[in-house]
């Protein structure tokens, strides 16, 4: 009883830190522009199978992606079994779902095999992080701090595991004869020492709990937050080709005012600014996108601009956009400003101006952010709100205006090619 | 060289006052009309139509810059002018069908133009060639480039963009038999270093120009030629070439020349 007490405070006071955390990312949310209007549920589900729970774009990267989606999936059958484990832990019950017989089974042996398999995959993982010098983990924007949260965020993981293992074999020690589920992994240690483990069954069933509920809390200060993140996102993601840039509504109500002077002027029309400067500007997709961003640097491994030597870093984008919300969010919030913008304190405008918009950086992404239409977002800022364009982008948009073409040349020479 | 002979295209304005509808237009854009090396594919693919007695024409005077180029550099509003005045002709003459041979063109018709009144059916040139050779119209027996390798350079716009590889390679393999791949193909494909409207910008400060890395990965391919298919690819890639000094035994190709050559058009 006093344990069931204590664990549904644990629990309360878990889901209290979460629903703060939640609110305060709920105020940023609404300091964004709408985005594209989400259609097309079966085509966004079927999307969401193949790249999310498929892992499709992971693999790209084959051995290491094999690593990720072993880990992917072996934390979804895990988690079948931590929401048991907090039903029991509220109930009182031990092993609730236990009833479901062979399923029961099947998912408590996977999960019990894929723990050992994600620990030695994190363990990997951090080593890798730790002495190969992978290049794509590091650049400007993988600061000191951000290699400790990788770092972090693969110790909870791992100890994760490891209090998983030390439960299922307390469980075993503990019910010699009957015990519910199918152990590959603990059942086979608990026989390899032949010791009575029973004295870990509540000490690991504690900290695996309250190392799940601390993790959980963790995730939304963490680039690990795609944890909870990635498939929503990708089940949101643009469904468009990766090269279609959206036309601003705004410029074409412009337009058409100027190409028929007889339209009727909209005056309730928002008059807001043209691209993205700051934060209000970016939509609620481009935030979201910053918030899933788990820094794997695939998109900058890949950039033409980068590989090149050039400042533009696609991941530092993101990373930035998610910096300054944390920065000028609150203020906002507070009603309150200050003199920086994402534009130019956080990104320049040279990295800006290097992208080739090739997109190699949003195929390779594996939960679908668009790097290139956030990019170009901030060059619409800066040439039609402060016509700050290299001087070769001004000589070529002179060229299109005066005589159709980006090159100097007269329209009536058009036909020449044939002659 | 051979000598450069007028080929007969048919202007829209011409075939509409003659009261005909021609089937498809050709979407020549700006670099097939103004560009001193590209203008010869824009040649080659009128040539192929002409050769295909295939019913089309193109815009002429009353093409204008599609305005991908301004888009992506920031300027939405000189490109929805460039649209509206576009969509404006391509409505007017009522088009149905638009080939094109820039993917750039082909990705803002196609994609861009849709959600401001211009609907169209937009394809692009590889995809064309690849179902004539597939339906048989197009004999190539003849292959000009007997001993010769080739690789295939994706330009972003028309792999990543909007999915098309296989058809440029058919076409190239119809000919070459064989396309030797490099190690950033298809989807993994490198940038040539012009898109986005870099084409017309000083690069910014790196430790290397984009289209020199990309030149770089062809020559250790040790082909003796890289096919291409977009205008910006293939300026950047003679480019890089030129500056490797590699002229004498690697060329670029694009592939309507292929065909055009196969064809002895």
């Amino acid at each position: 009883m006093i344990k069931q007490i204590l664990f549904i405070i644990t629990l309360l006071i878990t889901f209290g830190v979460f629903a703060y955390s939640v609110k305060r990312l709920w105020g940023f949310f609404k300091l964004t522009k709408p985005a594209y209007p989400i259609k097309n549920i079966g085509a966004r589900i079927s999307h969401t199978l193949n790249v999310a729970f498929g892992q499709t774009k992971i693999f790209r990267k084959p051995v290491i992606g094999l690593m990720h989606a072993l880990v992917f999936w072996g934390f979804l059958v895990i988690t079948l079994g931590s929401i048991e484990m907090v039903v029991d832990g509220v109930s009182g019950l031990d092993r609730a779902f236990a009833f479901t017989g062979w399923f029961y089974d099947v998912v408590i042996a996977s999960g019990d095999v894929f723990a050992l398999l994600i620990l030695i995959f994190i363990k990997l993982f951090s080593i890798r992080r730790m002495f190969l010098k992978v290049k794509r983990f590091s650049g400007v924007e993988m600061t000191p701090k951000a290699n400790w949260d990788a770092q972090l965020s693969l110790f909870f993981i791992g100890f994760l595991m490891v209090s998983l293992i030390c439960f299922n074999m307390g469980y075993i020690s503990s019910h010699p004869n009957a015990y519910e589920g199918v152990y590959p992994v603990s059942a086979a240690l608990v026989n390899l020492f032949g010791w009575d483990f029973s004295w870990l069954q509540e000490p690991g069933w504690w900290v695996h709990l309250l190392l799940i509920f601390t993790f959980a809390n963790y995730l939304p200060y963490s680039k690990h937050f795609h944890v909870f993140l990635s498939v929503p996102n990708v089940f949101l993601a643009n469904l468009e080709p990766i090269t279609k840039y959206p036309n601003l509504e705004s410029i074409t109500r412009e337009v058409k005012l100027m190409l028929d002077p007889e339209a009727a002027y909209d005056e309730n029309a928002e008059v807001a600014r043209f691209g993205v400067k700051d934060i209000e500007d970016v939509s609620w997709k481009n935030y979201m996108d910053s918030l899933s961003c788990t820094q794997c640097g695939r998109c900058t491994d890949v950039c033409p601009a980068n590989i090149t030597g050039k400042l533009l870093s696609p991941r530092k984008i993101f990373v930035d956009l998610r910096k300054r919300m944390n920065e000028k969010g609150p203020l906002v919030i507070a009603g309150k400003e200050d003199n920086k913008s994402l534009l130019r304190d956080y990104i320049s405008e040279e990295e800006i101006w290097a992208c080739t918009t090739c997109n190699a950086c949003a195929q390779e992404c594996p939960i679908d952010i668009s790097h290139p239409n956030l990019i170009m977002d901030m060059r619409r800022y800066l040439v039609m709100e402060e016509s700050a364009a290299p001087t070769g982008l001004n000589v070529m948009f002179a060229n299109i205006e005066n005589n159709g073409a980006p090159w100097q040349f007269s329209p009536e020479d058009r036909m020449k090619w044939a002659e | 060289m051979t000598i450069e002979t007028k080929i007969d295209v048919p202007v829209m304005a011409d075939v509409t006052a003659k009261g005909e509808k021609p089937e498809y237009l050709y979407w020549v854009g700006c670099a097939g009309a103004f560009d001193d090396r590209y203008q010869k594919v824009a040649r080659a693919f009128a040539k192929i139509l002409n050769h295909l007695g295939v019913s089309y024409a193109v815009l002429g005077k009353e093409e204008s810059c599609t305005g991908d180029a301004a888009k992506r550099a920031g300027n939405e509003m000189l490109f929805q002018m460039q649209a509206m005045q576009n969509i404006g002709v391509l409505n007017g003459y009522e088009v149905k069908k638009i080939i094109c041979t820039c993917p750039h063109c082909y990705n803002t018709l196609k994609n861009e133009y849709s959600d401001l009144g211009g609907n169209y059916e937009v394809i692009n040139y590889t995809v064309f060639l690849d179902e004539m050779i597939r339906a048989g119209k197009l004999k190539l027996e003849n292959n000009p480039f007997k001993g010769e390798s080739i690789t295939y350079h994706d330009p972003c716009y028309l792999g990543r963009g909007n999915g098309i590889y296989d058809a440029p390679r058919n076409v190239v393999k119809a000919v070459f038999g064989e396309v030797k791949e490099m190690k950033r193909a298809r989807s993994y494909g490198l940038c040539c270093g012009a898109g986005g409207a870099q084409m017309f910008k000083e690069a910014e400060k790196g430790n290397k120009e984009v289209n020199i890395e990309r030149t770089e990965e062809i020559i250790e391919r040790k082909v003796d030629k890289v096919a291409s298919a977009c205008p910006f690819c293939m300026t950047m890639l003679t480019d890089g070439i030129k500056l490797k000094n590699k002229e004498a035994e690697l060329q670029n190709i694009d592939i309507a020349e292929i065909i055009e050559k196969a064809l002895n058009l």
